[in-house]
Parts: C-alpha cells; sequence; structure tokens
C-alpha cells in the first residue's frame, strides 16, 4: 500500500451542476506507483489537465476519491497535498527575479540559506537557466519563462511532482537535451511525477507509463512499448504514432484454409489461415465488421501484393514517406530509403498479418494484434 | 515614432498646447480670482494685473464673511474638514469591503454570483433622486440623518460599484496559475489574496480608490438632503457664498481652489504609483 504514491478511484468531474454540468473526466481509475513517471497524454479538452488540477486540489472532485501516498486528499486544499506543479502559463512572480522564483518553493520547508542557494544552482544548471537568474520575469522569453516555472516545481521535495505542458514553448533541441536531464533528475531523486501532455515523443521520452485519455475517459494505461504494440481500441491505436496508424474498414470470411479481408472498393486481402492464430481466426470470422489497422512502418512494397497509386511521395531528409491511394482511403507507407516514385504510379502493396491490428467494427475494442487476441 | 517631420512635430506641440489651454485656463483663470476682490473680479475689461488679495483665504479660513450687509459667519474650513473625513472613511471602508468582496467574484464562480455583481452595479444606474425621498424617511426612522455614519454608508452606493468593478477587472487579468503557484507552494488561500493577488493588483486598486475618492468627493445631493450644515462637505458647503448682499467671487475662488488641492494632491500622487504599476507589467500571462 505504501507504494502506490497516488490512487484514483472512480472520480468524475462536471463543470456546473453533478450529473448535469459538462462531464470533462468519466469515472476515472489510475494508480502511480512511487518513483514512476506518468504522461496524460490526450489532444485539448479531453480531461488531462482537468484530471491534474484535481489532484492539485485546484479542481473539486466531484465524485470519487484521490489518495496521495495513502491519504485520502480530495477534500483537502492544495497547501495540505504536498504535491509541486510546473504551470503551463508559466505563472511565476512578477515582482522577484528568476532566482527568487525558484527558491521561493523552498520557503515554507525553512532550509538554510546555503542549502537554497545550492539547491537553486543545481536546478538552474540542469535546465540551462543560469545566465537568467538576475532577470525578472517580463525580461526573459516565454520558453525561459517555463524553464523557470519548472525549476520551481523540481527543486521542491513533494509526494508528487505535476508538470502541465512542460516543455511547451522550448525549441525542439532543448527540449530534447531536458527530456533526457529531467528524466534522469526524476530517476536519480526518487521522485514521481505526472506530466500533461499532448506531444507523445515527450510522453514516450519520459514516462513509464502513459495515460491515453479521450473525451474525458481513460482509453489505456500502459507503457509505451505496450501501447504501441497492442493499442487497446482504435483511438489509441490511430492517436499515439507518428504518422498515425492506417485504418480501413473490412468485413471478414475464412474456410479451413483461407482468411480474407474484404475492403472498399472490391479491394480483398486474402491470407493462408495458419496466418492467424485459431483463436485469433475464430474470433475475427466470428465479429465479420472489423477495422484494420496497421503502421506505416509495417506497410511493404511488394511485387504480388494489392496495388495502390502514389498520391504523395516526400523526402523528409531521413526517410520517405508515401501515401498512397488505396481501399478507398489512403494508405501511408514510411521507408528508409530515398524511394523515386512517381505521382499516380502503381505499386503492390502488402500487409502482413503479424503486423496487423485488428478492431472491432462497432465499438472500435481492439480484437487482436498479429498472432494473439487482444 | 521618432520619424516625424519638423513640421509634423511644431504641429503637434501647437495642438497640444491648445487643448492644455482649453482644459487649464478655467483652472488657472480662478486661481488668479481668488487672490482678488470682488471689485477687480468684475472690473471690465478683466486684467490679469492686479494686486493680489489674501482676503478671500482669510475670509475662509477665520470663517468671517464680509458683505455689503455685514459679517457672515461660514463654516468652510468645517466643511473643507467633512469632506476629507467624509470622502477618506468611504473610500476606506469601500476598500475593505469592496476588495475581497472582488476577488471572491473573479475567482469564485457560485450560483447567484453574477446576479450579486449586477446589483451591486445597478446602484450607479438608478439617479440618487430617486432613492433620496425613501432613503431620507429610513435615516429619520433608524436615526441616521444627520451622522457621519450614515453618510458613509450612503456613500457606499457611489464608491462600494465602483471599486468592486474596477478591481474585479484587475483581478481577472492576473493569471489564477500565480496563485495556485504559490497555494502550492505551501500557502493558505489567505496568504495568497495577501502576498501575491493584492500586491499584483495594487495599482488597479490604487486607481478605483482615486476614482471613488473624486466621486465621493464630488457629491452632492445626499449630503445636502442627508446631512445639516455642521456635516456637510464643501459641495454643499459653498452655497453658502450665494448670499442675499450678492454673489462673493472672489471667496469661492478661493473655496474652489481649497476644495480642488487634495483631489488633485492625491491624483499627482497616486499617478506616479499608477505608471510604476502599469511598467511593472508581465501581469497577464
Amino acid at each position: 500500500m505504501t507504494d502506490t504514491a497516488l490512487l484514483i478511484k472512480d472520480v468524475d468531474k462536471f463543470y456546473g451542476p453533478v450529473d448535469y454540468g459538462v462531464h470533462a473526466v468519466k469515472k476515472l481509475n489510475m494508480d502511480v506507483r512511487k518513483g514512476e513517471i506518468i504522461a496524460l497524454l490526450g489532444s485539448s479538452g479531453c480531461g488531462k489537465t482537468s484530471t491534474l488540477r484535481m489532484i492539485a486540489g485546484f479542481e473539486a472532485v466531484s465524485r470519487g476519491t484521490i489518495s496521495l501516498v495513502g491519504k485520502e486528499v480530495q477534500t483537502l486544499p492544495p497547501v495540505r497535498r504536498n504535491v509541486a506543479m510546473a504551470f503551463e502559463g508559466y505563472s511565476l512572480y512578477p515582482p522577484l527575479t528568476v532566482r527568487e522564483n525558484i527558491a521561493f518553493a523552498l520557503k515554507a520547508s525553512k532550509l538554510s540559506q546555503g542549502v537554497v542557494d545550492e539547491k537553486v544552482a543545481g536546478i538552474a544548471k540542469l535546465l540551462e537557466i543560469e545566465d537568467i537568474l538576475g532577470r525578472y520575469p517580463s525580461s526573459i522569453s516565454g520558453g525561459q519563462q517555463q524553464r523557470a516555472s519548472l525549476g520551481r516545481a523540481l527543486i521542491r521535495d513533494a509526494n508528487l511532482h505535476l508538470l502541465d505542458e512542460p516543455m511547451g514553448q522550448l525549441e525542439p533541441q532543448l527540449r530534447a537535451l531536458l527530456r533526457g536531464r529531467i528524466k534522469h533528475f526524476i530517476k536519480e531523486r526518487g521522485l514521481t511525477a505526472i506530466l500533461v501532455t499532448h506531444d507523445q515523443t515527450e510522453a514516450n521520452a519520459l514516462a513509464d507509463r502513459i495515460a491515453v485519455m479521450e473525451g474525458g475517459v481513460l482509453q489505456q494505461f500502459d507503457t509505451p512499448q505496450k501501447i504501441k504494440e497492442r493499442p487497446a481500441n482504435l483511438f489509441t491505436g490511430t492517436f499515439v504514432g507518428e504518422p498515425p496508424m492506417n485504418v480501413f474498414e473490412a468485413s471478414v470470411t475464412g474456410s479451413e484454409s483461407r482468411m480474407a479481408f474484404g475492403l472498399k472498393d472490391g479491394v480483398r486481402l486474402e491470407y493462408a489461415a495458419s496466418d492467424f492464430s485459431h483463436a485469433v481466426r475464430d474470433e475475427l470470422i466470428r465479429r465479420q465488421k472489423v477495422v484494420l489497422g496497421i503502421r506505416p512502418y509495417s506497410v511493404r512494397r511488394s511485387a504480388d501484393g494489392v496495388t495502390g497509386r502514389v498520391a504523395v511521395n516526400q523526402w523528409l531528409g531521413d526517410q520517405t514517406h508515401i501515401a498512397a491511394d488505396f481501399a478507398g482511403g489512403t494508405m501511408v507507407l514510411v521507408e528508409h530509403d530515398r524511394t523515386e516514385l512517381d505521382v499516380g504510379q502503381p505499386i503492390g502493396i502488402h500487409l502482413d498479418p503479424s503486423s496487423l491490428h485488428v478492431f472491432d467494427g462497432e465499438s472500435g475494442r481492439a480484437i487482436s494484434h498479429g498472432q494473439e487476441l487482444a | 515614432m521618432d520619424t516625424m517631420s519638423p513640421l509634423e512635430r511644431v504641429l503637434r506641440g501647437l495642438a497640444l498646447t491648445l487643448v492644455v489651454v482649453f482644459f487649464m485656463f478655467p483652472i488657472f483663470w480662478i486661481f488668479l480670482m481668488s487672490f482678488q476682490t470682488n471689485e477687480t473680479i468684475l472690473a471690465i475689461p478683466p486684467s490679469i494685473v492686479f494686486s493680489p488679495t489674501l482676503s478671500n483665504y482669510a475670509a475662509l479660513i477665520t470663517g468671517k464673511l464680509q458683505t455689503a450687509a455685514g459679517t457672515l459667519d461660514i463654516a468652510f474650513m468645517r466643511n473643507l474638514g467633512n469632506s476629507i473625513f467624509l470622502s477618506v472613511a468611504s473610500v476606506a471602508v469601500a476598500l475593505v469591503l469592496g476588495v475581497p468582496a472582488a476577488y471572491a467574484f473573479a475567482r469564485h464562480k457560485f450560483k447567484g454570483s453574477e446576479d450579486i455583481a449586477f446589483t451591486l452595479l445597478s446602484f450607479r444606474f438608478a439617479p440618487p433622486l430617486l432613492v433620496l425621498l425613501p432613503l431620507t424617511q429610513y435615516f429619520q426612522w433608524l436615526g441616521l440623518s444627520n451622522t457621519y455614519f450614515g453618510l458613509i454608508w450612503v456613500y457606499q452606493l457611489i464608491c462600494l460599484p465602483l471599486i468592486l468593478w474596477i478591481v474585479r477587472g484587475y483581478f481577472e487579468d492576473i493569471s489564477a496559475d500565480v496563485e495556485y503557484a504559490y497555494r502550492i507552494a505551501g500557502h493558505s488561500w489567505f496568504a495568497t489574496f495577501r502576498k501575491i493577488a493584492l500586491p499584483l493588483a495594487g495599482p488597479g486598486i490604487a486607481a478605483a480608490g482615486l476614482l471613488a475618492f473624486i466621486f465621493a468627493w464630488n457629491n452632492f445631493v445626499f449630503a445636502l438632503v442627508l446631512a445639516s450644515a455642521d456635516k456637510q462637505p464643501v459641495t454643499v458647503g459653498a452655497l453658502a457664498f450665494v448670499t442675499s448682499s450678492g454673489i462673493q467671487y472672489g471667496q469661492i475662488a478661493a473655496a474652489i481652489v481649497l476644495s480642488v488641492t487634495p483631489t488633485l494632491a492625491l491624483a499627482l500622487y497616486a499617478q506616479r504609483y499608477l505608471v510604476e504599476g502599469l511598467s511593472l507589467g508581465a501581469v497577464k500571462g
């Protein structure tokens, strides 16, 4: 029990009257172990920031309980929760210098001046803001303000660190550098952190587990690898991964020796029955209406594949993105070489059965990933 | 903006001078009048060359008004004192009540909060005359007529909505996250209000306070009806200069100079802080 840093149980959040207002977070259940880094990933308005603010205590919990290190806190004011938070809007105190802003977070802990100075210097070095410690928030850039705000959160010794879009304003190079450093910093000190982000690269790089949210509902809560390899539903499958997963509606037919997926425009994908495990085959035939998903990296070109027509061919400097008209939709392929293909040219497309993700046509829930049932 | 041609510069200077003269001349003229006797003021043509006299100020300060019909007692200094006391006390009460209320309205949307805020604002819609008659009756029943307490209470009709709505806007402009950041660092909401919200909204509170002070100072009709001579402010007291034996222009001018001085001084003093506060900036995330 003491191993759990945060436990969210059946939490609902309504803006406006309970049961009638806007239902921003729906029956959320989550547990975070001590020392874990969790990413709340989702598009704008998915409920991730509401969740973070409920944990911090800035938003009332409409229903359910939130426990921090084994103690229910949903009715406590922020002061008594011992959490640290970095805000998306920086929220530095204008009359204080960056140094004072960061040191300020330690005021309540009553450390000696020497220790405070040392800690501030350490954080400033980590975040590359040593040169602006003496400046005021109004005279530094958005990226610098964001790092100062992040420093103010990380310097504290709290039960939980909440980071709301902590690196949204930084340049790509700096973001990549800081990601590594911050992860090391958090892990080294054994801190527990929850970061809210809409950037999946950030979520993948930093988090031990990712909570994918959409429409106020937790879609999947798993390791980055599991989320990529075994998306729980169509939303997670298409939301996580860049470029996004290709999806096509299909109807399944099967016999003793063959499996076939009928796509739009009369396109048929034929496989030997042995390409699928028994369990998967039976389940797919039973469901009939399904959605096929395949990641662009897994799509292969092959002469005896199904024909598609090249619509876009882009060389991005290190990989080629090809979009082909395929079965009434678009199939995106990624290749690591520079591929010479003209627009309009036909290509053969092969979908390896072991890379196929199959989702239920109605609920969108995953049925199988390659050979395994979901 | 430094790309103006010399001609533009001259024209701009001229335009500014005209505006300043237009607005400042009456004040300047009143200032001159306050050092003249009624005879020189009424002389035709008027002249700015005269032998200045302090008799007007002397009359005001001693409270003895010399008229053709004899000496008249006036309570100008007492009126001035009343004005200062009433305005300062009203603004102080309005700040104490209005600033926390403004903060509550800005930060907490509760059921009916907009309605309450609007009701308070609506006090400013109604012309004072509309409420004056019932108010007079109530005040007589309650024994509040002709008391400082009653006047300060009524002055809240003027000051409170003003402060509430202006300061509320300033609080709303402060990013709530700045306060959240302070609270999560281990401070109570009250400490946050005192240490973060109040200082950041300081210039706004000063501006609202100044405005409320001016409105309170200029009030005429409430004080005229609800107070008798010894509690009346200068705005009402100035009526005493319209005597049976003529209008005492010199003393009126001196009285105006004296009664404008506190507001002017306050405005000039507060202006420094207003500019300072605004240039601090960065309040908006």
